[in-house]
Order: C-alpha cells, then sequence, then structure tokens
C-alpha cells in the first residue's frame, strides 16, 4: 500500500496523497507539525526516564524497583503518617478528654464518633453488624436493653477486658445448660419456658403449667435473673420481662436455652486497641442510642 | 481549504516544519477594539484579585476568591457552597451559548478578539516588536548570523516574555488565597509550594503557548475551529474578502488601465498587506479557513491601502458568501442578525441567567439535609417502643452565628433526642451552628406506640429562631 505509491498526486486538488487506499478511496496527505512528531519522541522519552526513576519491569521473581525505591505501600505508609499528624491536635485533646466531656463538647463528640466508627467496623462489626445492629447471640447495641450495663464505664470496662474472654477483669457470668446436664426434666424445662413467655406478656398455650414453670423458675432461675425475672447486670443475667431477646423469644429457642445454657463471648480488646481508640469506641458505642448516663 | 500554515513541505513529507510568521503592526479600527479588549480583559485579570469586598470579621475581604480549603467561591456578594456548583454548571452553558450567539452574528469574535490565547499572543507580539522591530526587520534579524546584537534583542524580548508569563502565573494564584498577604509570603518565601508549582506551570505555560506555539494552538490544538465551522450559517457575518469588488486583481497600473477601456478591474492590488499582517499567516482572499482567526487586522491595512490608492474602503469587511453572490447577480445584500438560531440562543441565554439570577435571589441561607442510618434502619426497644437514629447536617450559610429549633413532622407523639445536646425547658432541641459553617448532629426519634406502616413519611424542619427563616429534608420513619 505505501512506499513507492506515496509520492502520487490527487488530480483534482492537486495534493499528494498518503498511498493509503480502500476501495479506491486515496487519503490526502495533510501533513502533521513537526513539532507534534517531536512531542510524540518526547513522551517515549519520558516514559524511559519513568522506567528508570520509578518501579517499572517484571523481573523473573521481583521487579525493577527504580532509582528512589519508591513503592505505592511506602507512600500509603507515608499518607497515613501524615493524616496521623494532622489529627494529632484532636487525638491528644481525645486522648487528654474523659468521656464525659467528649460528649459535652460537639467539636470533641463529632471527632470521636468519626474515629470510633472505622475502628468499630473493623473490629467490631463482624459480631455486632456495620452499625451495631447485631444478630442473633450478638447483642443490638443501639438499644436500651443492655447485658452488662451500658453507661460510659460499663461500655469502656466491657471492651477492655471482654466477657467470658479469658481476662480475669473481663465479665464473667455462665447460664448452665439445665437439660443437658441432667438438671431439670424436659416437662419442668418446657413448663419454665412457658413461664418465662408469660413473664414478658407473651401469649402462652392454654395447657401450658404456668404453676409448675413458677415453682421451676423460682427454684433454679431466680437467684441469676431475679425473682421478677428482670434479669441482673453484674453477672449479665438478661431482663426476661422486656421486648428484646438476644436469641428469639419463641417457645422452642427459649427450651434450647435452658436445655443447653448460653454463654456468649466477646475478646478483650485492652492490648489489641490503643487506650485513644477505646476511648473514641466507648463514646461512638455510647452515642449509638442506647447509652446510659 | 488552504494549505496549513506549515512551510512548503516536500511532496509526499508526512511531516511539515512550522512556518515563521512574522506579522506586520498594523493601526485602524480593529486594531483599536483589540488594544481596548487588551487592556481590558489582562487588567481585570491581573487585577482583579486585589479588589476587596467587606464581608464583616471572620471572613475573608477579597471580592474574588475561590477558597478550597474552605470549600467556598467568593464573588462579591456572592457566596457559593459545593453543593451549589450548579450555578458553575449554568455559568458553563450561558458561555456556550454566548459563544455560540456570538458566533451565529459575526463569526469568530472569541478567537480573534477574546481568547487567552489571542491576547496573551497579542501582548508577547507587541513585545517582539518593541525589542526586535516590525516584521522587515525580524526577518532580518532572524537570516542575520548570530551577533552580540541579536543575542541581546533575543535575550531581552524571552526575558520580557518570561516576565509577563510569571506575572501571569502568580496573578492565577492570587485568586485562590488572600492577594495581598500571599504576595507577601510569594516575596518573602514562605508561600506554600503548591503556590510556587502553580506560579512555575502557568509561566511555563503562558511562555510557551503566546510565544512559541502561537497560531499553532488555534490551528492544531483547539477543537474550537472545527465546532465553528459545523455552527455556523450563510447569515453569520465573517472577515471575508469581498472577491466580487476585488477580482481581477491586478497593479494599480494594469487595473486602472483596464478601467479606462471599460474591462473588468478588481480594487485589490495584490499588495498582500492583508497577508502580513495575519497573526496566524493566512490568505483571507483565499476565502473562509479554519486557520483564520477572524481578528479583522487585514481589514485595518486593506482598508489602509484602499485609502491610499483612491479606492473605497471595505474591500475586506465583515460580509457573507451569500451577499457576494447577490451582489454579482445585482441583488441588494441582506444582513439577517435577527434569524431563528440567534434568537434560540438569546431565548437560551436569557432563561438560564435570569433562572440563575432568580435562584440567586431567593436562596435560603439555611439548610438541612438528613441520612437514615441504614444499619440497623430501626430499633425495638425494651418497652416496645420503636427508634429510628438519623444523621442531621443543618447549615448556616449567614456570616454569624445562629440557633436553629429541630423538629420532626409527621409522627404522632415522638420524641427527639440530640445526641450530646441537652433540651430546653420546653423539651425541644434548639442547635448553634457557627458563623458559615455546617454542624452535624446524630438525632433519634422515638415512638412508643409503633406505626401501622413499616414506613412512615416525616419531614424535618430547621428554624432559625431569630428570623423564622427555615428548612426542611423529607425521610421516612421505619418500623417492623
Amino acid at each position: 500500500m505505501a512506499g513507492e505509491s506515496n509520492r502520487d498526486v490527487d488530480a483534482i486538488t492537486g495534493r499528494t496523497t498518503t498511498g493509503h487506499e480502500w476501495d479506491g478511496i486515496r487519503e490526502l496527505n495533510t501533513p502533521l507539525p513537526r513539532w507534534w512528531l517531536w512531542m510524540f519522541y518526547a513522551t517515549i522519552i519520558w516514559s524511559i526516564g519513568y522506567w528508570i526513576v520509578y518501579p517499572a519491569w517484571p523481573l523473573v521473581t521481583t521487579n525493577t524497583k527504580g532509582l528512589f525505591g519508591w513503592n505505592t505501600r511506602s507512600a500509603i505508609v507515608e499518607d497515613l503518617d501524615a493524616l496521623r499528624a494532622q489529627r494529632a491536635p484532636y487525638t491528644s485533646r481525645i486522648a487528654a478528654a474523659s468521656p464525659e466531656e467528649i460528649i459535652s463538647d460537639p467539636q470533641l463528640l463529632s471527632f470521636a464518633r468519626a474515629m470510633g466508627r472505622p475502628a468499630f467496623v473493623e473490629n467490631c462489626a463482624p459480631c455486632h453488624g456495620a452499625g451495631g445492629g447485631g444478630a442473633k447471640g450478638y447483642p443490638n447495641l443501639n438499644d436500651d436493653d443492655w447485658l452488662w450495663g451500658g453507661t460510659l464505664a460499663d461500655l469502656e470496662l466491657t471492651i477492655r477486658h471482654g466477657i467470658r474472654s479469658g481476662d480475669e477483669k473481663g465479665r464473667q457470668g455462665a447460664m448452665p445448660a439445665f437439660g443437658r446436664d441432667g438438671i431439670l426434666q424436659r416437662a419442668e424445662i418446657a413448663a419454665a419456658a412457658d413461664f418465662v413467655r408469660s413473664l414478658a406478656g407473651l401469649p402462652v398455650a392454654p395447657e401450658a403449667n404456668l404453676a409448675l414453670g413458677k415453682k421451676v423458675f423460682a427454684d433454679n432461675c431466680a437467684a441469676c435473673h431475679g425473682d421478677d425475672g428482670k434479669g441482673k447486670r453484674e453477672i449479665g443475667a438478661p431482663n426476661l420481662t422486656d421486648a428484646i431477646w438476644l436469641y428469639g423469644s419463641d417457645r422452642q429457642t427459649i427450651i434450647e436455652g435452658i436445655w443447653n445454657g448460653r454463654g456468649g463471648v466477646m475478646p478483650a480488646w485492652e492490648r489489641r486497641l490503643d487506650d485513644t481508640t477505646i476511648k473514641a469506641l466507648t463514646v461512638y458505642v455510647h452515642t449509638l442510642g442506647g447509652g446510659e448516663k | 481549504m488552504a494549505a496549513p500554515p506549515l512551510a512548503p513541505a516536500e511532496p509526499g513529507a508526512l511531516y511539515a516544519p512550522a512556518r515563521r510568521i512574522y506579522p506586520q503592526s498594523v493601526s485602524g479600527r480593529f486594531r483599536r477594539i483589540k488594544w481596548a479588549v487588551l487592556v481590558v480583559t489582562l487588567g481585570i485579570y491581573y487585577l482583579l484579585p486585589f479588589v476587596r469586598w467587606d464581608r464583616g470579621p471572620g471572613a475573608p475581604s477579597q471580592a474574588v476568591l475561590i477558597d478550597f480549603p474552605g470549600r467556598r467561591f467568593y464573588f462579591f456578594f456572592i457566596e457559593i457552597w459545593p453543593q451549589e456548583v450548579y450555578y458553575i454548571t449554568g455559568l458553563l452553558i450561558l458561555a456556550a451559548m454566548t459563544l455560540f450567539l456570538m458566533n451565529a452574528v459575526a463569526g469568530r469574535i472569541w478567537c480573534g478578539y477574546l481568547c487567552p490565547q489571542t491576547v496573551w499572543t497579542d501582548l508577547f507580539l507587541q513585545i517582539e516588536r518593541l525589542i526586535e522591530g516590525d516584521r522587515r526587520e525580524r526577518m532580518r534579524l532572524d537570516a542575520e548570523p548570530w551577533t552580540l546584537r541579536k543575542v541581546v534583542l533575543k535575550a531581552t524580548k524571552h526575558f520580557l516574555w518570561l516576565m509577563v508569563a510569571w506575572w501571569t502565573g502568580g496573578a492565577w494564584v492570587l485568586y485562590f488565597a488572600d492577594a495581598p498577604t500571599l504576595v507577601k509570603a510569594l516575596a518573602s518565601g514562605e508561600a506554600p509550594f503548591i503556590a510556587y508549582a502553580w506560579i512555575g506551570i502557568l509561566t511555563f505555560t503562558t511562555y510557551f503557548l503566546a510565544g512559541h506555539m502561537r497560531e499553532q494552538v488555534c490551528t492544531y490544538m483547539c477543537p474550537w475551529p472545527r465546532i465553528q465551522a459545523a455552527l455556523t450559517d450563510e447569515y453569520a457575518l465573517n472577515v471575508t474578502y469581498r472577491y466580487d469588488r476585488g477580482e481581477p486583481r491586478g497593479s494599480i497600473k494594469k487595473n486602472a488601465l483596464l478601467r479606462q477601456q471599460g474591462l473588468p478591474a478588481g480594487d485589490c492590488v495584490d499588495c498582500l498587506q492583508c497577508v502580513h499582517v495575519c497573526p496566524t499567516g493566512v490568505d483571507i482572499r483565499k476565502g473562509l479557513q479554519l486557520d483564520c482567526i477572524q481578528c479583522g487586522l487585514c481589514i485595518d491595512a486593506c482598508d489602509a491601502v484602499m485609502n491610499k490608492i483612491g479606492r473605497p474602503p471595505g474591500l475586506i469587511g465583515y460580509d457573507t458568501e451569500l451577499n457576494i453572490q447577490r451582489r454579482l447577480q445585482g441583488q441588494p445584500p441582506i444582513f439577517k442578525p435577527v434569524r431563528t438560531r440567534t434568537v434560540l440562543y438569546a431565548a437560551i441565554i436569557a432563561v438560564v441567567g435570569l433562572g440563575m439570577l432568580y435562584s440567586l435571589a431567593v436562596r435560603s441561607t439555611v439548610g438541612v439535609s438528613v441520612i437514615h442510618d441504614r444499619n440497623p434502619v430501626f430499633v425495638q426497644l425494651s418497652d416496645g417502643g420503636i427508634r429510628n437514629a438519623y444523621t442531621i447536617r443543618i447549615l448556616n450559610k449567614a456570616l454569624e452565628a445562629r440557633s436553629f429549633l429541630l423538629m420532626i413532622e409527621g409522627l404522632l407523639a415522638p420524641e427527639i433526642e440530640v445526641i450530646g445536646s441537652a433540651p430546653n425547658p420546653d423539651g425541644q432541641f434548639v442547635l448553634e451552628v457557627g458563623p458559615d459553617q455546617t454542624r452535624e448532629v446524630r438525632a433519634l426519634v422515638t415512638v412508643h406506640r409503633p406505626p401501622p406502616s413499616p414506613s412512615t413519611p416525616v419531614t424535618f424542619r430547621v428554624i432559625e429562631m431569630r428570623s423564622g427563616e427555615h428548612a426542611k429534608a423529607s425521610d421516612h420513619f421505619r418500623a417492623p
């Protein structure tokens, strides 16, 4: 196509053609400016500079590193350091203030929540959900029902030391497996479950033996859950009379709980997170909605 | 189409070197208009950052300021927040339509008089003329071998070019920070690196584009000539060589002789003045062409020649191909500035402009936006009540701190709680927002008797305590 024929002259315009021909149509030669060509070469030279300065070519087991050893990982580390330095004035104020002081200062509260949210999503969300909404067996942190207390001090202690985490300062408490360990008979457990449902105002079947259930409850459950079933926070025994059920309020689930016992575990975060992050997390969880004074 | 402004390439060459163009100085009506436009536009550009505008304490006192860190744009009495960026869209529509309207009325007015590339190139050419002389001297100088005089002249020219370019870059950064403060900081070397970087970049682009690239920018880089050619019509005035009057061209004597004999003789004496003054080096006598920026300088040059040889001016002028054809057929020329497209463009300009003015005039200094918690969408409380959580951002666009009452409408007996704030004795939440700031709060809305519907529309309203000015945002209250 090209070659010798690119000296062809178009008969009508009198201009040379590029020699390219498609179905008898030839392209007129409109020369590009030379500087355009120079710029094209300049970009090639520029790219060679890039190969030398930056990591560029894959080798068999590694890659060329570039003159200054720049890489994306170290760039991110630098960026994060710069971010920390930028946040330092606020972070240090969070570190110096008590959670109560943080909540009463709109600016600090805003920063603590912004700091607490990513910490929550990274560390807490796998069990409690991205917004702290909870799941079966994992408490909803937005509501007003707390197993171990919802004041700032309660929350901080729970976050630091966990629940049944093995940390000796952590929350301790266990519900026995009344059925599996043979403490109660099947009928007694079923009656207790019906009685518990009646405590919460939930409907029970007319044939339910509430009298037996009440006796079983008084003998076995009241020690922890209280005579009135309102629970005891010191040992994490839930309130059985309210509308919130960690595992579910249907009869079968309650029977299952009495038979096998319950005991969710939350890790201690004291050694995994720094004090400022724990404080921000405490404020964040407290301000989700359920925080107690 | 005319050949591009390149040196004659060897036949078949795919690349051609740029041709040196030595535009000759010219005087006349259009040159005066161009000088006036140059002084006004460059004056605005260089001096506007220093114009002060008192907005009260704590607010910037610069009339035109693009405050990136503060996310505000100030233009005299107008202050634009980032979410009002649609005003910029409106300005862009106005700019495009004005460009189209100018084009429909009189061709490439923008290219010839107003485009920064044209204005700065004009300025750079004038500096070149001051140092190196007019067309002939410059051509002679470039042909000369390198002597001390040539080195001094060239160095002086490039130095002055760089000074103008540097000043151009310097003025640019002043639009992004308080100008007097930044000037002091720049002079003492204490300005942020980014300011120096931008001055450097704009110094380079100005020097390179206005000093070296010149008409190549218009011919090869700019998309507008291509778009312009597609938008024009037969009634749009363009800088036109009236060949009905000019042809056949010939020398003064030859054409005078022809005229005496009653033979056809044109007014064009082929003096090439129109070509010599052209900043893009085209020959207007070849007709409308992409490289012609329609600056009108050839009109001035030709009129001067026509005056000298005693012929009427206007051999080159703003005219249309249509009129040339009509004159050739003995019909009167027609000028139709009012046609469907010009009316349409003007109407769009009027509608968009009035719409923007109206929205600027009535826009509120209060704003509120609401985001419903996505997870969980609602919370069941121990007493059976339902609570929804919202992130509410209150905007205070006034330059003073103001207090806003937060209300929710659409629910029966809702309880509102704002995290970190205490209610007033009436149980209402009044939130103070700093001057020209926003404040984000987390609000909890609780209903003890759950609404029958899983989704109830609600309205959040913020009311400014003193003026009663208010804003609202709609959302939903979710329930099982």
